[in-house]
């Protein structure tokens, strides 16, 4: 008998050489299907009636250039509100997650608050929670400083977006298992040190992910503020429109946070995928 | 008087009886081997020995007091109880010797500094000196169930319960484990195992039992239980496992 291998010419297996031409044909497919949506996207949307006059009052390009520079600045606002929100709303979920998991009788007032506040928060609009704060807290006549929208709008963003990521929060530690915290308490750790020092820094880790999809939803409601008045991208866009009559500020103002959303959330994903790959 | 004296535990999860009222003396340094099917009752007995489940009757004398008592905290007494489990359960986000110093630092008020030397003794009595800065999954089984029994005697306990920790090991690190036990002998430490190393148990228990539906229904020294066992069931149990 000859060499009995299945090495071919190429130096290749079989299985390899097959996976090669599998490989090839479905970036072949991809790629010729993509282009035929895009051309015939190019092709047909202009066909329609009220095109020319979208065209116009949406892309308009001159209106781009001229509203751009002053609707970037406008979204600092909302990365400063955004950077001010997330670490305060990263604080105030974790003491609520925590109070939601106190088992001690005379902390019930505790648990039980900590699960009213999920409840009303969560099932609450956030513009309505922007609006209700926003304009309710500075109509008590407070004095300057404490009337601004700054602080109010985003004490509403807080208070919403902690709901959220205190139950993040709570999915993860209820994810540590039984075992972690049998290790710890049979060292003669106390409760509160078991969660401290074993189950939170585990839970926290574990639910990086889904907390960075709650960013990115943070960031765009931001624009939400613009209701009770800080002259943010979404509000300086509608000051635009109708100063110059014309959509194309919010196409700007779309672009630009897709800008920052789209990275941030392929990162998420990246993040979740080596996690899955992690545990595995 | 007995380092630790055990009289009519019993514990249900629901309608299923666990501990059907279980009696044991362990004397000071005596190594005692449970032994018996899966669902015998081995595990729960330690884990109610170290109050991870709070039995429903019988008392538990540790140097003469009674630790059962439902009043009591159980935080102090489990300080003098030391526990490893088949899983290791380590923690993962942990370096070993982080692992190790958590209870003293945070129970005793020690710091790093003050602890390291003792730590680091103990790690190079079971040969991990190499190991101390490694993370659990950086370690084999073997090394990582060392960690756990290390982690264990960093609190110094007066008693060391070991729940099967061999059996979620490849067969080729089982020795370096047991090796570990033999030396806790040595020196005389008062343990409790759960095994299914009958081998070992011959070799090194002072006593060992045989569990039944929650009953201790024989022991003694381990040639006269383990090679001369009085009860058919017993010799039904050892003819399925030697």
């Amino acid at each position: 008998m000859a060499d009995n291998t299945s090495q071919t010419a190429s130096g290749l297996t079989r299985r390899q050489l097959h996976e090669r031409r599998v490989q090839r044909r479905s970036l072949l497919v991809a790629g010729s299907s993509t282009v035929a949506v895009l051309l015939a996207l190019i092709l047909l949307v202009p066909l329609a009636p009220g095109w020319e006059r979208v065209k116009a009052s949406f892309f308009d390009w001159e209106v781009f250039r001229q509203t751009f520079p002053t609707l970037l600045e406008a979204f600092l606002l909302d990365v400063a509100i955004f950077a001010w929100c997330a670490p305060l709303i990263a604080i105030w979920a974790l003491v609520i997650a925590i109070c939601r998991d106190v088992r001690s009788p005379a902390l019930y007032p505790l648990r039980l608050f900590a699960m009213l506040y999920t409840d009303i928060f969560r099932g609450v609009p956030v513009i309505l929670v922007v609006y209700l704060i926003g304009f309710g807290i500075p109509g008590l006549g407070l004095p300057r400083p404490w009337n601004s929208p700054y602080i109010w709008g985003s004490l509403a963003l807080i208070l919403t977006y902690s709901a959220y990521v205190a139950e993040i929060y709570r999915s993860g530690i209820e994810s540590i298992h039984q075992s972690q915290r049998n290790a710890a308490l049979s060292l003669g750790l106390s409760n509160a040190d078991t969660m401290r020092y074993v189950v939170l820094p585990q839970a926290i880790r574990r639910v990086v992910p889904a907390n960075m999809n709650m960013l990115i939803a943070l960031q765009k409601d931001v624009a939400l503020l613009s209701f009770i008045g800080p002259v943010e991208i979404f509000r300086q866009a509608g000051v635009f429109k109708s100063l110059l009559a014309n959509f194309t500020p919010y196409v700007v103002a779309a672009v630009i946070f897709l800008a920052i959303t789209i990275p941030a959330t392929r990162f998420a994903d990246h993040l979740i995928a080596k996690q899955n790959r992690q545990r595995s | 008087m007995p380092k630790l004296v055990l009289q009519n535990i019993r514990k249900s999860f629901g309608a299923n009886a666990v501990l059907n009222g279980i009696d044991l003396t362990v004397e000071d340094g005596e190594m005692v081997c449970l032994i018996g099917a899966s669902g015998s009752g081995k595990s729960t007995l330690l884990r109610t020995i170290n109050l991870l489940d709070p039995l429903d009757d019988g008392e538990i004398f540790l140097d003469g007091a009674d630790i059962a008592d439902p009043e009591l905290d159980p935080q102090p007494i489990r300080q003098r109880i030391g526990m490893v489990f088949q899983s290791y359960n380590l923690f993962p986000h942990m370096t070993a010797e982080e692992n190790v110093m958590l209870a003293p630092r945070r129970i005793k008020n020690r710091t790093r500094e003050d602890l390291h030397p003792e730590i680091a003794a103990l790690f190079e009595k079971f040969g991990l000196a190499d190991r101390m800065q490694h993370y659990p999954d950086q370690l084999s089984g073997g090394q990582q169930q060392r960690v756990a029994i290390v982690r264990a005697l960093a609190m110094r306990p007066e008693i060391m319960l070991f729940d099967e920790i061999t059996s979620a090991l490849d067969p080729e690190l089982v020795g370096e484990v047991l090796d570990v036990l033999r030396a806790l002998k040595a020196q005389g430490m008062t343990m409790i195992l759960a095994t299914h190393e009958m081998q070992f148990a011959r070799e090194a228990a002072d006593k060992v039992c045989f569990l039944e539906a929650g009953r201790i229904l024989e022991e003694g020294a381990p040639q006269d239980v383990l090679a001369n066992p009085r009860e058919e069931r017993t010799r039904a149990f050892l003819s399925r496992v030697l």
